[in-house]
């Protein structure tokens, strides 16, 4: 117990030396160059202490709760032995169905528990006036990160290089952007920088290490970094997605009412 | 008080809410695939306790402190009007924020490494700490550079799919001219600047700007500081490489 408080008590003190040169600049603006107070100072100090103490317990948390379990899941789920591969034997892509399915769940699912997502969105969902809406964008996002992690996993147990995964994406990313309503699209090239943080990738570095160190012929150095890449690429195309989708079920609602009024008169 | 406690667990429940499919995954893969048990469960629940209450304070401070700081600076700024003012408070955010982050310095110590092992640079500890401290400041002007770039953008009002277009052409015309090794670090690089305080900062600058200035719209000219600021340090890193290595 005393270990997990001053565990926490550590946390606490790195993440405020990391805010510190944010502070620095942020007060050095306003009180120095500006000359403009700060707007209710009580209010945003004790903002402030709320983000460095949700993030000091967040990722103590995940510290003491997730990351050990994840990186046991993620060793145990690439364990040969697990898969029932024959030692020497001829591996199959199938064979890891199960890395596949863990790779999309804990993909999406962390990333709606993202804390800078979690921002984004809500900023997201202001400045659209409601258009956007913070929770599908969200589960936009997560499905892109998911589907990435699904397929980077395969990625790294066929072998195959990852740019060309890239080139497809970076291809579909550039039709997308011709076609999708042009205000979402800036939110959805955000949206692929917000996904590796905080949560995602420290689950994520230790499945790519499992892989890529138990699948005969990769090595860990080569194949570990391509999951991040792909996981700030798909994004986009989801988020693109999602706009073309909800955009396309408001015009087809629009057109059934006004028929339906049509009919009426 | 019942009041503030009401919110407060309406505030846990939100999270709460956000949170279950993560327990629902970790129980079904340990449990029904995996058939373990889960050691010390209660070092599990106590951690997914703090992750619950940690994220849940996390969210009240963004509203309070973050995204009220980011609108008055960008608020501020707008009424000066002082272009050189703006562009110098883009680029110390940017620079600011990450050359004290502890990934990036973790990532510039591994490519001093990794540049020596491969004999671009030399074996002497002077080199690599020379080479390490060279990267993580080129990585820090980079960010400072993309949020210079950004909000100029948001200025002019320019169009962001040409500039992101062209920063991945310039991406894919550098990685097959830049040293082997330095490749993986310099698409990792992408990911490290952007942390969870920044995030919510630069968001809520680049909103303020557009909602300040006349004929910007907050979505399509506020959004995209965090795209630059992902994208920059790749080709910064790939430029670095390709300078280190001649």
């Amino acid at each position: 117990m005393i270990t997990i408080l001053t565990d926490l008590l550590w946390t606490f003190l790195s993440v405020v030396r990391d805010v510190l040169p944010i502070a620095a600049v942020l007060l050095l603006f306003q009180l120095v160059i500006l000359r403009k107070p700060i707007p209710h100072p009580k209010k945003v100090a004790l903002g402030m202490f709320y983000v460095l103490l949700g993030l000091a317990l967040f990722l103590s948390g995940l510290e003491l709760a997730l990351f050990p379990l994840g990186r046991e899941m993620a060793a145990q789920l690439t364990d040969p032995a697990f898969l029932g591969i024959e030692p020497g034997g001829v591996v199959q892509w199938l064979d890891y169905y199960w890395v596949y399915i863990f790779a999309f769940a804990i993909g999406f699912t962390t990333t709606i528990a993202e804390p800078s997502l979690i921002a984004v969105a809500l900023k997201a969902q202001e400045a659209s006036g409601g258009a956007v809406k913070a929770n599908g964008l969200r589960i936009a996002v997560a499905f892109g990160v998911a589907i990435s992690l699904a397929v980077g996993t395969f990625r790294i147990v066929t072998g195959t290089p990852l740019y060309q995964y890239m080139i497809v994406g970076y291809v579909i990313v550039v039709i997308q952007t011709l076609m999708a309503p042009r205000m979402i699209i800036p939110l959805a090239y955000d949206s692929g920088g917000v996904t590796t943080s905080t949560v995602t990738v420290p689950l994520v570095a230790a499945l790519g290490l499992g892989l890529a160190s138990t699948v005969p012929g990769r090595s860990p150095l080569l194949d570990g970094f391509g999951l991040i890449a792909l996981a700030s690429l798909f994004p986009m195309i989801t988020v693109m997605g999602y706009a073309q989708i909800s955009n396309w079920l408001s015009r087809r609602k629009a057109d059934k009412d006004s028929q339906g009024e049509n009919h009426e008169v | 008080m019942t009041d503030t406690l009401g919110k407060l667990f309406g505030y846990l429940g939100g999270t709460a809410r956000d949170l279950a499919p993560i327990l629902l995954i970790v129980g079904f893969f340990q449990l029904v695939v995996l058939k373990q048990p889960i050691d010390n469960i209660g070092q599990f629940a106590l951690g997914f306790l703090f992750v619950l209450l940690g994220l849940t304070v996390f969210i009240r401070g963004l509203d309070m402190a973050l995204f009220p700081l980011g609108e008055a600076l960008a608020n501020a700024l707008a009424l000066r009007g002082s272009l050189p003012l703006l562009v110098l408070f883009a680029f110390s955010l940017g620079f600011g924020t990450t050359v004290a982050e502890p990934a990036l310095i973790a990532v510039g110590a591994e490519a001093a490494t990794v540049m020596s092992e491969a004999g671009v640079i030399g074996q002497s500890e002077a080199e690599m700490n020379f080479m390490a401290t060279a990267l993580r400041y080129t990585v820090a002007a980079s960010v400072g550079a993309s949020l210079v770039l950004g909000v100029f953008r948001i200025l002019m009002g320019w169009p962001i799919q040409w500039l992101i277009i062209g920063g991945y052409i310039m991406v894919v015309a550098l990685t097959p001219i830049a040293p082997r090794e330095i490749i993986g670090i310099a698409y990792d690089s992408g990911g490290v600047t952007t942390s969870t305080i920044t995030v919510p900062l630069v968001t809520a600058l680049g909103v303020g700007l557009a909602s300040v200035i006349k004929g910007r719209n907050p979505m399509i000219d506020g959004f995209g500081l965090i795209a630059f600021a992902s994208l920059m340090p790749i080709i910064f890193v790939l430029v670095f490489g390709l300078v280190v290595a001649t």
